[in-house]
């Protein structure tokens, strides 16, 4: 075998592996703090790619609209779940949060759409408009149902992938998008070329490895989340308010596979349901880790680009099969590793 | 209105419906679909809703069905009701070797595990040569009978409804039954049915081969409804579409399934043909239409519509009390080598660095109540879980009627005539008290899973729960016979599981916390009922905290604290012994 195509494939990998990664730890930690297996982890990454190519083509994105009626709705919930205690603090509260951000930064985009803004502009734009989006998501369809089965809250998020992915269908239409790179900037070592784009990948990964690390282990409101995690009725004894603390998981998990999204537009076409695919590899990496350990996922999840990026130069017919089926070992191996404790409830 | 005579409406119903004159075709169509669909949602009732698998691969097994007969019928010219068993042998076969490798994965792990190899099989149809890549299959024969072709949708409409209902009437027949009983008790964990001698993987290996064997009964159905096949409809959406069926339909029953079919099959097809004239040809609007629909539909119901819709029918369906029946064969008596019902010898048990049970020795002989107590955090529940193979020992000799039980699985142990109960109690709450006793019994019916689909099990079944019965009235408890376990109180709950290990004919019943939650009446109602079973030759080995209780019944007592034993002999002895009054009341200085 050629070295420098094995040093090619194993550069591919590991880029594609550290999205891969990203995604895994988002769904870690909404799996963590709230039960939900989030599905529409995907639809994060497409919105956030096709709002930040929407946005580099000087035209404002649709998901601005979609933050701002999603807004209005959560703010209707907040109304009807607290109609019988509501306070002047909590109202405000509720409407800063759900009506006046979100027509904030509708007029933002508005007023700077169409010039041409840099890269950073975009990318923090594009951030500031996906993210509301996963918050309101949380307060309309999963918190009502919060202490509903993993069953449920799994359907409910298989009907929601449905729906965001229409809607991406809607706001970016059938045809794929590519964004400008973050940077132009390349650098050469040997055979192997590192665009700025790559490096750029790895050094947001893990400054968001590092991040989620810290913000966990050495931080109160981190344990705050944990607890949330282990035990909900626990952790609203000890006074943490369940609710926000999965509205916060879902703000992380947008803003992540936003960043996602946007990392990975200016190297491959994004469709409107191609974030379905990307999401479920990161899944992969994510059992692998068990749905607990950050810096195991974040080793399975290099692990499976390498294996597909391997696969689809060898048999890239099976490529899909071979990266599926890559799992199925593991989670063997985890079931031995732990066997099951009994849940004293459903 | 009984169950079996609501049924038989619904048959009826449903064979008058294509005689309706002006029956739309494409209406019959639908009902097709419905119909399939129902199939595979039957199955994932029995897997997931009631064993708790959560499965997304059932597609694929549909696909094993259609592509089994569409390779056989058209490359090699097979006649489809030769094919019909065998597609159902391959959905099966496949089954088992998935489900040797599933059924293992615990927890979150499964349903994961059916995507990864779910998504696989999808890939695999759809790359494979001989069985037409991403084309697929065309120019599957139509079904005949005789010199009917059952070609179009109002023929083949028969074949699926007559599979749909007789598939239900077996389900039905399954789930009350002596292996439905086992079924039902896999989604509240598997340490309690063991106990009872259920084996629970072989009983989860079960309901995943029966859900695959139905989907791939609706694969047969399809490739020769649509006569091609290719493999889009058996891919991670449809295997999707599936458990939202069960799970919008009422994942936890059978007739869930064709509701739960219905309700999103019509759904779908209303948003298909209605959206595009609302929002002016947007097709894609359907799909965001139809995701949110579905988040309300669990918003309204998280339990599924057919618990709603089931309120609104006239179903009297009280369970009926158990007809005498001739009383069981006391269990089969394993030869005891020993005196001794139970020897423990120098057990040890740690948890990493922490012995929670420190070279314990003790032992209980026939005829005998013996009480361990000791502080909490002494072992004495580590220990109960040593002796019934929940747990293994980390060292030491535990022997029962002199047979070693050191590396034995909790059923073996069950079936030396060792029952217990719980401290925390696990009963399957949505079981009537009377299918929760009867679980007890298990290891005394013989009746298979074909069996009691067939309804061949009557005789054995009429005998376990009569026994079950029985047992329910010795212990007080027959007036809450058909209540729901999980309605009565903790007190009455802790009965129901001396009851239940009862049921198994001990010889050595043991009872963790058995008085906690019970009123003083209550308490001298147990005592009394301890006493008569140890008059008629059971021994009992109890943990308990109310002291008056036990020195009122122990013959012998046994102390534990962290892990050791400090203390054993008479009520008399114990209660004097200085290190006891140290452990329970403090050094006394």
């Amino acid at each position: 075998m050629d070295s420098t195509i094995l040093l090619f494939l194993l550069q591919d990998g590991i880029t594609s592996g550290a999205i891969y990664a990203l995604l895994g730890l988002a769904l870690v930690l909404v799996f963590a703090v709230t039960r939900v297996i989030l599905i529409p982890q995907g639809e994060f990454v497409t919105f956030g790619a096709l709002t930040y190519a929407t946005l580099a083509a000087g035209k404002v994105p649709g998901t601005t609209l979609l933050a701002l009626g999603m807004g209005v709705i959560a703010f209707a919930f907040d109304m009807i779940a607290g109609r019988n205690a509501m306070t002047a603090r909590k109202a405000v509260r509720s409407l800063a949060v759900n009506i006046l951000l979100p027509l904030a930064i509708w007029g933002a985009a508005t007023a700077l759409a169409g010039q041409q803004n840099g890269v950073a502009v975009n990318f923090i734009l594009s951030i500031v408009i996906v993210a509301p989006i996963g918050l309101y998501l949380y307060r309309i369809a999963y918190q009502p149902i919060a202490h509903a089965s993993v069953l449920v809250l799994l359907i409910a998020s298989v009907g929601i992938h449905l729906a965001l992915q229409g809607l991406g269908l809607a706001f970016f239409g059938a045809e794929g998008l590519r964004g400008p790179a973050i940077s132009a900037a390349a650098l050469t070592i040997g055979p192997l070329r590192f665009t700025g784009q790559s490096l750029g990948i790895y050094a947001i990964t893990i400054l968001l490895i590092v991040g989620l690390w810290l913000l966990f282990g050495y931080t109160l409101y981190g344990k705050a989340l944990r607890a949330t995690a282990v035990n909900r009725l626990g952790a609203r004894i000890v006074g943490i308010r369940t609710s926000v603390s999965g509205q916060f998981a879902f703000l992380l998990a947008a803003v992540i596979g936003t960043i996602s999204g946007i990392l990975i537009v200016p190297i491959t076409t994004i469709y409107y349901d191609t974030g379905f695919l990307i999401g479920l590899k990161g899944f992969v990496a994510a059992i692998i880790g068990g749905l607990v350990s950050y810096p195991l996922t974040a080793i399975a999840a290099i692990v499976v680009g390498v294996v597909e990026a391997f696969s689809s130069f060898y048999a890239s017919n099976f490529k899909e099969v071979i990266v599926f089926t890559l799992l199925l070992p593991f989670l063997v191996l985890r079931s031995l590793a732990s066997p099951e404790v009994e849940e004293e409830n459903d | 209105m009984t169950q079996r005579r609501a049924m038989i409406i619904f048959a009826l119903v449903m064979a008058a419906l294509p005689f309706i004159p002006g029956m739309p075709p494409f209406w019959i169509v639908l009902l097709d679909n419905i119909g399939l669909a129902a199939l595979v949602a039957m199955g994932l009732v029995l897997l997931t809703g009631v064993g708790g698998l959560t499965s997304f691969g059932q597609a694929a097994f549909c696909g094993f069905g259609a592509y089994t007969t569409a390779v056989l019928t058209t490359a090699y010219g097979f006649s489809p009701w030769i094919t019909l068993p065998l597609s159902l042998i391959v959905a099966g076969v496949a089954a088992v070797i998935l489900g040797l490798i599933t059924v293992r994965l615990s927890g979150h792990y499964l349903p994961l595990g059916t995507i990864a190899w779910g998504i696989s099989l999808f890939y695999l149809f759809s790359k494979l040569e001989f069985v037409g890549r991403n084309d697929g299959i065309a120019g599957i024969p139509a079904l005949s009978l005789g010199s009917l072709q059952l070609t179009d949708p109002g023929k083949i409409y028969f074949a699926i409804w007559i599979a749909v209902i007789v598939c239900a009437l077996l389900t039905i027949n399954l789930l009350d039954s002596r292996t439905g009983r086992a079924i039902r008790a896999l989604r509240r964990g598997h340490i309690a049915a063991e106990a009872f001698g259920v084996e629970t993987a072989r009983a989860k290996l079960l309901v995943f081969i029966y859900a695959a064997v139905l989907a791939g009964l609706s694969g047969w159905l399809y490739a020769h409804f649509q006569r091609a096949v290719n493999p889009t409809p058996f891919g991670l959406n449809a295997s999707i579409e599936y458990l939202f069926i069960a799970v919008v339909g009422g994942a936890g029953y059978v007739w869930g399934a064709v509701l739960g079919a219905g309700i999103v099959i019509v759904l779908k097809e209303i948003l298909q043909s209605y959206l595009p004239l609302i929002f002016h040809g947007n097709a894609q609007l359907e799909t965001v239409v139809f995701g949110i629909l579905l988040v309300v539909l669990l918003q309204i119901a998280p339990g599924g519509m057919w618990p709603k819709l089931a309120a609104l029918l006239p179903f009297g369906a009280r369970e009926p009390d158990p007809l005498p029946a001739d009383a069981l064969p006391p269990r089969e008596k394993i030869a005891a080598t020993s005196d001794k019902l139970l020897d423990i010898q120098a057990a040890r048990k740690q948890f990493g660095g922490v012995v929670a049970v420190n070279d314990v020795s003790f032992d209980v002989t026939a005829q005998e109540i013996v009480a361990l107590i000791g502080p909490n955090g002494a072992g004495k529940s580590t220990t109960f879980n040593l002796i019934t193979g929940v747990l293994r020992a980390s060292g030491g000799r535990i022997s029962v009627l002199g047979h070693d039980v050191g590396n034995a699985p909790p059923q073996d142990i069950a079936r030396l005539g060792v029952a217990r109960t719980f401290q925390h109690v696990k009963l399957v709450p949505d079981m009537s008290v009377l299918e929760n006793v009867a679980i007890g019994a298990h290891l005394r019916g013989h009746a298979g899973a074909i069996a009691s689909m067939l309804r061949l099990d009557r005789k054995d079944e009429a005998g376990l729960l009569a026994e079950a019965a029985k047992q329910i009235a010795r212990v007080g408890l027959s007036d809450q016979m058909h209540q729901q376990a999980g309605s009565l109180s903790l007190g009455q709950q802790r009965i129901v599981e001396i009851a239940r290990a009862l049921c198994t004919d001990p010889m050595l019943l043991l009872l963790d916390e058995p008085a906690a939650g019970l009123r003083h009446m209550e308490k001298q109602k147990l005592s009394a009922l301890l006493r008569q079973l140890r008059s008629e030759g059971m021994s009992v080995l109890l943990v308990e905290h109310d002291m008056g209780f036990v020195m009122d019944i122990a013959d012998r007592i046994v102390v534990l604290e962290f892990g050791t034993r400090i203390a054993q002999g008479t009520p008399a002895e114990v209660r004097a012994n200085p290190d006891v009054i140290k452990a329970y009341l403090g050094a006394a200085t």
